[in-house]
């Protein structure tokens, strides 16, 4: 009997990120675990995806899989209707932590990504410099990270990321290493950034309120082998228009009730 | 106002007793050294004059200074220490070199490394000292010897420290550079080198040492010339105040290159955080 079922590719694919019947085993010599079964869903452009799970169930898996890291048991993703099956220059990840180099300026590890892929610079230099402006660290490019607070670090990271102009971004809970009062300004401001460059956001977090402040979708995982639980729909009245101010928002409660509940089902 | 200026000065009266503290404790620190060196000597000294020791089993620091200047006059004091200088600081940078090399290849390939492991073990618990025989045979009655014997000595814990250094780089940090589509040369490059430079300058100060056993022990079985030579011609001359004054020579030799090596790790690390 097969592991699972592996389907092949569909052909009326539209969106930016299409992530199609993906599987996932682990192997080791004792036998294998499940981890992920099952997996499809899109992404469209300029949306705001998150992925929410208990812990272990493989959200982290998924993410890997989507950037080209790791290869999926079976399954295929698409980016723009094309097969990814390696690492692409259209995605860009962020990581928990900001993975700063210690031993470089901040100018330095914002441009590590340009230099390894070879390209000048110069070519990337109006576009950091706007994007240092327009986050307050422009003061900063010549201090090491060992001189910044955990949010402006955090801020870092994401210009490194967003400096190569991926067009979606892979989130890996990306405010869990941040003080409480920091990660809900810091995902005010990075949500405010995200959006005025328009980038396609997939994230994935054990937060369950900081999934809903955000995003547009929220897919819910169920235990390992993780399954596609339920996709909420979020949608806020046009008063509660940032992260911030969404919590406040009566409907707030209403979604984290029945995200809770899926999750603890 | 007046009260604020008044509570800045009782700060800054704090602070200089805070500053006077910390130096004094400094001087006392280095006085206490030097009593200890100085009394040590004029025990040594008082103790083979009143023929509480005996000074030809013991030597006394007169004696030593004596065979110093009389090693001095001869003009082959500096030759001596020249040459063992000399064996130690190639010994150690061929080392030093050979093992970060060794440890970049046992990191690039996974398999290399496993395959190895064992051999690593066994060449790590066996006493290097052992092969000098052979390594006489092969490389001659001379410095060559001196040299591979040195780098015996001190390869394999290079080996096993830089390569650890290599491992223990953040896993997450390697998937960074990797999401931006990095070589392997270039994870090597840009990441798994500068983040064991401590590896590496720890790696240096073991390596100081054990280089000064191999160049010793080296020099203790072919060498004609060479502070290592002094002892073992001391010795077999019953001159046992040329075997005291080259062990202090050594001493202080060994010293100031660890303090080289030290003063290398303040400026990498002042250069690597800024």
């Amino acid at each position: 009997m097969p592991i699972n079922n592996c389907k092949l590719a569909g052909d009326d694919i539209l969106s930016k990120l299409t992530v199609k019947d993906v599987f996932m085993n682990y192997h080791s010599l004792k036998g294998f675990t499940k981890a992920l079964t099952d997996i499809s869903f899109s992404v469209e452009e300029g949306e705001f995806l998150s992925i929410v799970g208990p812990s272990g169930c493989g959200k982290t898996t998924l993410l890997n899989i989507i950037a080209g890291l790791i290869k999926p048991s079976c399954g295929e993703i698409f980016i723009d209707n094309e097969n990814l099956d390696s690492v692409s220059s259209k995605i860009g990840y962020m990581f928990q932590r900001d993975h700063l180099f210690e031993w470089s300026s901040v100018w330095n590890n914002i441009t590590l990504g340009i230099k390894i892929q070879h390209k000048s610079p110069d070519l990337y230099k109006d576009k950091i410099t706007s994007l240092l402006k327009n986050y307050g660290l422009m003061d900063f490019v010549n201090y090491y990270p060992d001189e910044l607070s955990g949010g402006m670090r955090q801020k870092v990271a994401l210009i490194r990321t967003l400096a190569l102009n991926p067009e979606v971004l892979l989130l890996d809970e990306p405010f869990s290493a941040l003080d409480y009062q920091t990660r809900l300004n810091i995902s005010d401001e990075i949500f405010k950034i995200l959006k005025e460059e328009g980038k396609t956001v997939i994230m994935v977090t054990h937060d369950i309120s900081e999934a809903i402040s955000m995003s547009n979708r929220i897919l819910v995982l169920s235990k390992r082998p993780a399954k596609i639980r339920k996709i909420f729909n979020i949608t806020f009245s046009e008063s509660y228009n940032s992260p911030l101010k969404c919590r406040e928002d009566p409907e707030f409660r209403i979604y984290f009730n029945n995200i809770w509940k899926e999750l603890n089902y | 106002m007046e009260g604020v200026e008044l509570l800045m000065l009782d700060y800054t009266k704090e602070h200089q007793v805070y500053i006077k503290n910390i130096n004094t404790r400094k001087k006392k620190i280095i006085l206490t050294r030097l009593i200890i060196l100085v009394a040590f000597f004029a025990l040594w000294e008082i103790a083979g004059d009143l023929g509480w020791i005996d000074p030809f089993l013991t030597s006394t620091p007169s004696r030593m200074w004596k065979n110093l200047i009389k090693l001095y006059a001869e003009g082959t004091l500096f030759r001596h220490i020249g040459i063992t200088c000399f064996e130690t600081i190639l010994g150690f940078l061929l080392s030093t070199v050979i093992g970060t090399v060794i440890a970049i290849l046992l990191w690039w390939s996974d398999f290399i490394s496993d395959v190895l492991d064992p051999y690593i073990v066994v060449l790590n618990a066996l006493p290097k000292i052992a092969l000098a025989p052979i390594i006489i045979f092969w490389a001659g009655n001379g410095m060559s010897t001196i040299i591979v014997i040195t780098i015996l000595i001190s390869v394999i814990v290079t080996i096993i420290n830089v390569f650890h250094g290599f491992k223990t780089v953040d896993r997450d940090k390697i998937r960074l550079l990797k999401t931006f589509g990095a070589s392997k040369f270039q994870i090597l490059t840009y990441l798994i080198i500068p983040s064991s430079i401590p590896t590496l300058i720890s790696a240096l100060k073991i390596n100081v040492g054990l280089s000064w056993v191999g160049v010793i022990m080296g020099e203790f079985l072919v060498a004609k010339e060479g502070l290592g030579f002094l002892i073992i011609y001391g010795g077999q001359i019953s001159q046992l105040d040329t075997v005291m004054v080259s062990i202090i020579i050594l001493s202080i030799l060994a010293y100031l290159m660890y303090e080289a090596v030290e003063l290398v790790e303040k400026k990498l690390t002042k250069i690597m955080l800024h």
